[in-house]
């Protein structure tokens, strides 16, 4: 009989005011008991829908079956067949648009906490696990490079290896684990986590090279030269982009990506590192997704008095997650919803002073469905702000496209692919995550690197025919 | 780990390495950059890179050591390693067509990446003006290589202690006055240099080409720290320069950036040009 309880079975997290002034991890996770007992709140749907909603298929009801029963690493072996980073998943996903949405336990109630129970078992086998090391497997003698060790380059190799390819990671950072590393925080995604993740796929035998620019050190053709015989391409997020509004170049404007690689890559939120970053009063992010809420949420750590968010629409707009926007909220900072920057002031000195701002109402909705909004005439202020982060989404890296001659990318300079093989215009090259779909989500851009590894096998075997 | 080959100290300030890193020497072409990180709590620090040896694989880097980073680099040894190095970034530097003469300006250790253009230039069979900068005589660097890469050396000191009296403008303004045909200047320093070449050049239309150093972190086109304004439009010095058209360059947009972290790091200056800012 299953648990009916209508919620979620709470989950403990560091008191808000005291969160907001650190940068350990916000939300602690489940106890077993809770765990057990939330997984028991699984109905066992014949046709279970929440499976569907998940990017990589994760076998959901089946392994919240075996929490249930209390056999952790049982429940973890079913989530690892096809999710290679759940504890990063259970973390990041926007779990309340996917496998969560179609849970039926969320028709008159809440949904079954899935992420939270993903994340308990990553963690549980992490801590209590028997620390065997899966078995390496045995080569098929094949090699395979992949451009970026973020989600889904770390995904693409991680299916690769164990099918025995010979896989070698390019990546430009001196860390691997891309925006895991650089851009989602410590208090969201604790380092230590992913860096075992990256462990997990080393003790796999792939072979990571940090400090490799392709496109710069290496082209695309030179690593088909050097015997790879496919090559999946997934480097990321690119140049930030900005409004255009007069005041950008002041100091104290950040883009989001520069803020966030700071704090969470350079560790400037730990004294003894080199890295320098503004101690800020007031600060503005502009914009409405997890990367804003990430760079307000870091900017009150840092000691700011007062953090808005700035977005032009409403908060059912808002393309964040819904346990960020909460979190953020709880913390202090501070919702400027239907307001939008007209332009960043400047003091005599060149330093940011404060935003003009307009408010705004909702129109028509858009091509993407989500209602427009439009200025209100006559409604500008004045924001108190020293320091402006820009959080309004990046656009494809251009290193790889721009030398590699016979790769298509569209307007936007995205990479072309085919969405079923994930397959570019050049023989033998794939790709996937955010240099195909420009800003997404961590688990899309794994969906990609699986698909990938699928078709890249495929590939190769039809070619050694 | 990359390790040092090769140390000269050039000066009390400023070091000559010869650092082992073999995938950027076969690639790196002049007006390219590194970025290096000497330890796990050490920051990223962009170099131009002064030359680079193919066949032993090394690439020479010559930086004053004035910010943290560069400190900790300075006090290291021949047989040493550094933590990372990764290259070669940013565009390498491409000239005007059909071009017969040329002055490439350096300012102080900018003379570093002056000479690798000159020597490339040179080598090109084009007639080379090398105008180097210097506080005073005995701060001059790399005095022999830069003789063999121009056809003329004009070495300047503020101070009047060694060659010309006078700043780099001064002596630019002259050649010009006295007669020397320009297709194009090639001018790397001190951001004021920089920009006060571009004055000189301005009026007489003569394409002016600057290598920018602005405040960067990843060096690859993910951060935007390193934006610039040029002719109106935001560009990515790592991505898109570091070279750029000087008449068109917001340089005071890119003097107040650079001072950034100024009251953080006081004491801070920066180890290409001697301006205080946020990397090094």
């Amino acid at each position: 009989m299953a648990n009916m309880q209508p919620t979620k079975t709470p989950v403990k997290e560091q008191e808000p005011k005291v969160r907001a002034r650190n940068f350990k991890e916000v939300t602690l996770g489940y106890t077993p008991e809770e765990a057990m007992n939330e997984a028991a709140r699984c109905l066992k749907c014949k046709t279970p829908m929440c499976k569907t909603g998940c990017p990589v298929s994760v076998r959901i009801p089946e392994f919240l079956d075996k929490v249930a029963a209390g056999e952790f690493e049982e429940a973890y072996t079913i989530i690892k067949s096809t999710n290679s980073l759940p504890a990063v998943t259970g973390r990041v996903c926007p779990q309340e648009r996917q496998c969560e949405s179609k849970c039926v336990r969320g028709i008159k109630g809440e949904p079954v906490a899935i992420g939270r129970l993903e994340r308990f078992c990553a963690d549980y086998v992490r801590e209590n696990g028997s620390s065997k090391k899966a078995d390496k497997p045995v080569s098929n003698g094949h090699k395979v490079a992949v451009v970026g060790a973020g989600p889904s380059g770390l995904t693409c190799a991680g299916d690769l290896a164990k099918l025995g390819y010979d896989v070698t990671i390019f990546e430009a950072f001196h860390t691997a684990g891309g925006v895991l590393m650089y851009g989602i925080p410590e208090f969201r995604l604790p380092k230590a986590i992913v860096q075992n993740e990256i462990d997990g796929l080393k003790n796999l035998g792939v072979d990571i090279e940090t400090n490799m620019v392709i496109g710069k050190v290496l082209s695309i053709d030179e690593l088909l030269d050097r015997g790879y015989e496919a090559i999946f391409v997934g480097s990321g997020a690119g140049l930030p982009r900005f409004m255009g509004i007069e005041g950008e170049g002041l100091v104290g404007v950040y883009s989001a990506n520069e803020y966030l690689t700071r704090i969470n890559l350079m560790k400037a939120y730990l004294e003894d590192y080199d890295t320098p970053i503004k101690k800020s009063r007031s600060v503005a992010v502009c914009g409405g997704g997890n990367v804003a809420m990430d760079a307000a949420r870091s900017a009150m750590r840092l000691g700011a008095e007062h953090v808005y968010i700035v977005y032009r629409r409403s908060l059912d707009e808002m393309p964040a997650r819904k346990e960020e926007v909460n979190h953020a909220m709880e913390e202090g900072i501070e919702f400027l919803v239907l307001n939008n920057p007209v332009k960043i002031d400047g003091d005599e000195n060149g330093n940011v002073k404060g935003m003009t701002c307009i408010k705004m109402q909702l129109g028509e909705a858009d091509e993407s469905g989500r209602r427009s909004s439009v200025p209100v005439e006559g409604s500008e202020y004045e924001l108190d702000v020293d320091t402006v982060i820009m959080a309004i989404g990046t656009s494809p890296n251009p290193l790889i496209r721009s030398t590699t001659p016979g790769l298509e990318a569209n307007k936007r300079g995205c990479l072309v692919v085919d969405e079923e093989s994930m397959k570019t215009s050049k023989e033998g090259i794939y790709a996937g995550g955010d240099a195909v779909t420009g800003a997404a989500t961590v688990i899309l851009a794994m969906g990609a690197g699986k698909k990938a590894a699928a078709h890249i096998d495929e590939y190769i075997k039809q070619k050694n025919n | 780990m990359y390790r040092i080959a090769q140390k000269r100290v050039l000066n009390e300030q400023v070091t000559l390495m010869k650092i082992e890193a073999p995938y950027i020497a076969a690639k790196v072409d002049a007006g390219q950059f590194i970025i290096f990180r000497v330890d796990e709590k050490g920051e990223r620090v962009p170099l131009t890179v002064a030359d680079a040896d193919k066949e032993a694989g090394t690439i020479t880097i010559i930086f004053q050591s004035v910010g943290g980073s560069t400190r900790k680099l300075a006090a290291l040894n021949e047989g040493d390693s550094i933590l990372d190095v990764v290259g070669p970034l940013g565009v390498a530097t491409e000239y005007e067509k059909d071009i017969k003469r040329v002055a490439v300006v350096g300012g102080g250790v900018g003379c570093a990446i002056a000479y690798p253009q000159a020597k490339k230039l040179h080598n090109m069979g084009v007639y080379v003006d090398l105008i180097a900068g210097f506080r005073s005589k005995d701060i001059v660097i790399i005095e022999d290589e830069m003789r063999e890469a121009c056809n003329e050396l004009h070495i300047c000191t503020d101070d009047g202690s060694y060659g010309y009296h006078g700043f780099v403008t001064n002596k630019l303004q002259e050649l010009i006055d006295g007669g020397a045909k320009y297709d194009e200047v090639i001018a790397i320093g001190p951001v004021p240099m920089m920009k006060f070449i571009c004055k000189v050049t301005e009026p007489y239309e003569i394409k002016t080409l600057v290598s920018l150093n602005p405040i960067m972190v990843d060096g690859t086109g993910m951060c935007g720290g390193c934006r610039v304004t040029v002719d109106g439009k935001l560009k990515y010095a790592c991505v898109d320069g570091p070279d750029f058209d000087g008449h068109k360059v917001d340089f005071d947009e890119l003097m107040r950036r650079n001072g950034t972290y100024k009251e953080q790091e006081k004491a801070h200056v920066c180890n290409l040009t001697g301006e205080v800012r946020g990397n090094g």
